[in-house]
């Protein structure tokens, strides 16, 4: 066996196989630690034995059975005592191999679970991007700047939680469904961004592993939820946005914004894939949710081959109806930058400082509140606007960005 | 499976007659669901009395034992197979009451 192609195979697997050997040992012992635990020793042993042995003809069904034969070790080691009724039932419990429906209930079982609301939403984030998306705890504290030792606590204690206050492991029921995909949602934009805008002064601007990890965990739960418009419309938001990454911080390190990046950077593949889904959404008749609408907006700026081109009553009317869903300032804000794309900066100026008390600790409120200032030939008011920006911003490419800007109203 | 459900205040004394109606029927759906093991309304925290016996004399002395602006007003211990059914259970729970609630697992009963 060439050890190349089995450390790809091993890199294979662990991508296709992780969530679902995690998955069925959680449902099969009830127990999220010896769950991951054994996963993780399983893929260890592979790692020993594939290159030696050749690949087994179905490494998902060697992972599992590997780490179904580790969990029940571990078991026996820590209730020695065990009682052979329950020795018994573990040890002959092969259950024939699940049908597909059943499988993928396991993984969106274990989604939901790691994304339960009586979670911090920190620990939301670690518990799936560990547990569901194979990560290990070094790139997890990596990608989120915390030190190993408080991530794999931050990990244990929420794997504590789940255990002690017996959340359950199941999908929720149909009425609660909608609010719980919208927690899970939640989590997975709230890694995308964090991967998109990394926050942190001596950080890459961008961490591409958490975007695509987002992206992939965002593919699955499309996969298991291929009916539900959000899923689609976050996953569209996350193509569409990913699909402008090449082009959106320059070779000198500093934040492109829309509007000046070389478009021909862009994603071709990313930016079909986002506006079929986005045409699918509109096709369905229902009503948007907010990721829908956001995709949408974004459908319009990657439609413009050139940034004089992009539609910009489409994308204020995509905002009025993201008003009225979302309430939030930030969600204003962003509407009011498109009216001053399309009504110009005086009309956007007045509703943008109307924001001011709700965002005042915000950088993207003083940003634009800065470049309109400019726009209407105010640099005094533009200059101080932009020093407070660059005072609140937290990512390095955006701080360049500013910083030039304002170095520009000499 | 037991939970603790605690009744977080930081007022005392200052349930309403239309609260406790309302948590008079939230309690009968409790017990004729099969959730209900005990419930207490509290009196203030000014009341109580700290004991330590620890030592060879025991040591009484005015409570409460930790001071803060919130405190405990009252509890429930609920039967419920899992979190997802106490907290379904304790919405419920806390708008009967008006109040905010914590719900947390009891060890082994």
């Amino acid at each position: 066996m060439n050890p190349v192609d089995a450390r790809e195979a091993i890199t294979l697997a662990h991508f296709a196989e992780w969530a679902r050997v995690v998955a069925s040992l959680a449902r099969r012992f009830g127990d999220l630690d010896v769950a991951e635990e054994a996963a993780a020793e399983a893929f260890a042993t592979a790692v020993e034995r594939w290159p030696v042995d050749g690949v087994p003809p179905n490494p998902g069904a060697w992972l599992t059975t590997t780490a179904n034969r580790r969990a029940i070790d571990r078991i026996r080691r820590e209730h020695k005592r065990l009682d052979k009724h329950r020795e018994a039932m573990l040890l002959t419990d092969d259950t024939p191999p699940e049908p597909l429906g059943a499988i993928d209930d396991d993984r969106l079982r274990l989604i939901f679970t790691c994304c339960h609301p009586a979670l911090a939403m920190e620990a939301r984030v670690a518990l799936t991007l560990r547990l569901v998306g194979g990560l290990t705890v070094p790139e997890i504290a990596r990608g989120f700047l915390v030190q190993e030792p408080a991530m794999a606590r931050r990990i244990t204690r929420a794997k504590g939680k789940i255990a002690a206050a017996r959340i359950p492991y199941r999908v929720p029921s149909a009425q609660d469904l909608p609010a719980r995909i919208t927690g899970v949602l939640a989590v997975l934009y709230l890694v995308f961004n964090e991967g998109y805008l990394a926050t942190g002064p001596d950080t890459d601007p961008v961490r591409a592993d958490l975007t695509a990890e987002a992206i992939r965990l965002t593919r699955l739960i499309r996969m298991l939820l291929p009916g539900d418009g959000e899923v689609a419309g976050l996953l569209a938001l996350m193509l569409l946005t990913e699909a402008r990454r090449p082009a959106r911080v320059s070779t000198a390190g500093e934040l492109v914004p829309l509007g000046e990046q070389d478009r021909g950077l862009w994603s071709e593949a990313l930016i079909d894939e986002g506006h079929r889904l986005v045409r699918e959404r509109l096709a369905s008749g229902v009503a948007p949710g907010r990721y829908q609408l956001l995709a949408a907006v974004n459908a319009v700026h990657t439609d413009a081959r050139d940034a004089r081109d992009t539609d910009w009553s489409q994308v204020v009317a995509l905002y009025d109806q993201l008003v009225r869903l979302d309430r939030s300032p930030i969600v204003a804000l962003n509407r009011a930058i498109a009216v001053a794309e399309l009504d110009g900066p005086d009309a956007a100026l007045p509703i943008i400082d109307r924001l001011e008390s709700a965002l005042q600790g915000y950088h993207a409120f003083h940003a634009t509140r800065a470049e309109l200032l400019r726009r209407l030939g105010r640099p005094g008011e533009s200059r101080e606007a932009y020093d407070r920006a660059i005072a609140l911003a937290g990512n390095s490419a955006e701080i360049a960005y500013l910083a030039h800007r304002r170095d520009d109203l000499d | 499976m037991q939970y603790l459900v605690s009744v977080i205040d930081d007022k005392t004394d200052s349930g309403t007659e239309e609260e406790m109606v309302a948590i008079r029927a939230f309690n009968e759906r409790l017990r004729a669901g099969g959730h209900w093991v005990f419930a207490a309304g509290l009196a203030a925290p000014e009341t109580s009395t700290v004991i330590d016996a620890r030592g060879e004399e025991p040591v009484f002395t005015d409570g409460p034992f930790v001071e803060s602006k919130e405190h405990m007003a009252g509890l429930w211990i609920i039967e419920a197979p899992d979190l997802d059914v106490a907290l379904e259970l304790m919405t419920a729970g806390s708008k009967a009451c008006n109040r905010r609630l914590e719900v947390r697992p009891l060890l082994f009963v």
